[in-house]
């Protein structure tokens, strides 16, 4: 299900290009890498939680990351597993949350929070926890997340869950969705600075999602240490 | 599945067929950092050689640019002759079609090259680009595109492992008909008679197209005081024509000539392509993409179809490309889907176009003639439309993908 492209993970294969565009780039800038080279992410080592079925994951591998796959759901390891496996991908994928890995003393160049913190009931602390796994001053950690907006609960609930039934109903709680200035003020507790916001909006046109100015819905944050 | 997946050579992408199409894709996507086996099942000496292919191609302006800007322009410069100028004409008719690079700026509308040169550069760039391995004399006997990976199993019982696998293995394509995808396909009952023609005096960079009743004539500058024909007859007078002894023959030609080239012979072998049109279901199935001939075969008419496959390597070479610089399965059905949207409508345009123009001369009656004769010479005085006709000629229209655009991917 998960790997379907048509299937009910749809919307996140199509969102996938926009938000994979924008973690390469800004790795690439951050690393002073090329990101048109092959295997630009090569020697990161790169933490992505709440990792799903591998959709985020498996591209970073591609791209040369050493890459660390979390995820509380047995399930959605396991299916990510297999699949890396049959991709001859060598992805380490664990059940466990980012509290996990932070009382474990794991560390990275890279934290993937990519729409997670809108479905954590303690995001401070859930921060805070990711904010531990950062290896060094330069190490970053980018965040997707929603928008508390009107906009965004007609756009992602009503739009999205009811009408035009790309996500499941009860997918997402408008209430836990994090304005920009909120995130700011969360990640600035965990000692991150945001350096980069930006909108993710549909293009009806060529169909696909494209990185905006808008922060009224989706929207992607990079973040360092201050 | 597990075994052969054991001792399978992995790879990003497996061509399998390499023509003119297939060698010019293979070494655009390893330019890239991509992993590719070229798979063919003759020799590269003979595919090569001049008796294996004794035709000549027009590139197209657009496709010109896509081999410039992937450098494999360098190997075929030196034997390109530029065409100047189309004319088109009518049996007797004193109207004619007349197409002036000049009026679109200063570049050819396109070049002449004889396939084997083409040939010959493109094998030069598969075995100079690192990152391409080639299998000479092997055939891909199954290929199973199931998996999160293709497995095809060769002749000579190697198994490859690929993201994905092209089919650039021609009209009779064995990977689409394994595939399951349908072709449309209808023969015109005609045949072209191609051969290279010595004459007297320079062409000038001219190429003609002469629409005689039994179907088009075209006289496409080589280099030197040579041409390329494409003489089109239906299928039986095309047999008889192609028995005649080499005196008869350039008798037959002289006539259709006349003299403005002065005297005119064949000189080598005579070829004889039955003409059809044929155009796949569809592009892609999993793990696999259709190029060139085995997704399209155009009328030759408007000597578009390898340039219609150029432009199916500059579109599938940036959808992989893009894909595989975010890190993406170059392979999975939504990067697929975006090549063949992207290809199939304009492959069709063009197909119907070019099929109408035939119809519309390969026939006697004379409400039909005075109409495209004046036609011909109404698109002649129009100068918006010359340009439209101009730019698909050079294949300078359509949605584009960066290549025939120069750009770098």
């Amino acid at each position: 299900m998960w790997w379907d492209t048509q299937g009910p993970f749809r919307p996140l294969h199509q969102i996938n290009p926009v938000r994979l565009r924008y973690i390469r780039d800004r790795l690439c800038a951050q690393f002073a890498r090329d990101p048109n080279s092959t295997a630009p992410l090569r020697g990161l080592r790169i933490a992505d939680i709440g990792c799903g079925g591998g959709l985020l994951c498996e591209p970073m591998r591609r791209l040369g990351a050493e890459v660390v796959g979390v995820d509380p759901s047995e399930e959605n390891v396991e299916i990510a597993r297999q699949h890396a496996t049959e991709a001859a991908l060598e992805i380490d994928y664990v059940q466990a949350t980012a509290e996990d890995l932070a009382a474990w003393g794991e560390k990275f160049d890279a934290v993937l929070n990519m729409e997670v913190i809108e479905h954590v009931s303690d995001v401070q602390s859930f921060v805070a926890a990711c904010a531990a796994l950062l290896r060094a001053d330069d190490s970053a950690m980018l965040l997707a997340t929603l928008n508390r907006t009107l906009k965004a609960y007609f756009l992602a609930i009503v739009g999205a869950e009811y009408v035009l039934g790309w996500l499941p109903k009860g997918t997402h709680d408008w209430n836990r969705f994090v304005r920009p200035s909120e995130l700011r003020a969360t990640l600035a507790k965990a000692g991150l600075k945001i350096t980069d916001l930006k909108g993710i909006t549909y293009m009806p046109l060529p169909r696909e999602w494209q990185l905006s100015a808008n922060l009224d819905v989706n929207y992607l944050a990079f973040a360092t240490r201050t | 599945m597990t075994n052969s997946l054991n001792t399978a050579r992995h790879c990003d992408v497996l061509v399998v067929g390499g023509g003119m199409v297939g060698s010019a894709l293979a070494p655009i996507l390893a330019a890239a950092g991509l992993d590719v086996v070229l798979v063919d099942r003759e020799d590269p000496a003979v595919l090569t050689s001049a008796p294996f292919d004794g035709r000549a191609s027009a590139i197209a302006f657009a496709s010109q640019r896509l081999m410039t800007t992937t450098g494999l322009w360098d190997g075929m410069a030196a034997h390109a002759e530029p065409i100047l100028e189309i004319r088109v004409s009518e049996g007797g008719s004193p109207f004619f079609l007349h197409f002036d690079h000049a009026d679109l700026g200063t570049a050819p509308l396109g070049h002449m090259l004889e396939n084997r040169h083409i040939r010959q550069a493109l094998f030069a760039a598969t075995q100079r680009t690192p990152g391409v391995e080639i299998k000479a004399n092997v055939a891909v006997t199954i290929v199973d595109g199931g998996g999160a990976r293709a497995l095809a199993t060769l002749s000579d019982g190697q198994t490859i492992s690929a993201a994905l696998v092209v089919a650039a293995d021609g009209v009779r394509s064995a990977l689409r008909e394994s595939a399951g995808i349908r072709t449309t396909r209808w023969n015109y009952g005609q045949t072209a008679i191609i051969a290279t023609v010595d004459h007297e005096r320079p062409h000038r960079g001219i190429a003609h197209e002469h629409f005689l009743p039994a179907g088009p004539f075209a006289i496409l500058p080589l280099q030197g005081n040579r041409s390329s024909l494409v003489w089109t007859e239906p299928t039986a007078d095309a047999a008889r024509i192609m028995r005649l002894e080499a005196g008869a023959f350039d008798r037959e030609l002289q006539r259709r000539y006349g003299d403005f080239m002065g005297r005119v012979g064949a000189v080598g072998r005579r070829w004889a392509y039955p003409l059809s049109v044929s155009m796949a279901h569809r592009y892609v199935a999993p793990r696999l993409a259709l190029v060139g001939d085995s997704a399209h075969g155009l009328h030759p008419l408007a000597g578009q179809n390898l340039n219609l496959g150029y432009r199916d390597v500059a579109a599938l070479a940036e959808v992989i490309i893009d894909a595989a610089r975010l890190g993406l399965d170059i392979g999975q059905a939504d990067v697929l889907r975006r090549y063949e949207s992207w290809r199939r409508f304009d492959n069709l345009t063009l197909l119907a176009v070019t099929d109408g123009l035939n119809r519309l001369f390969s026939n006697n009656v004379t409400p039909v003639k005075l109409v495209r004769g004046l036609g011909l010479a109404a698109v002649d005085r129009l100068p918006g439309i010359k340009k439209f006709f101009m730019a698909h000629a050079r294949g300078t229209v359509g949605g584009k993908p960066r290549l025939l655009e120069g750009r770098a991917l």
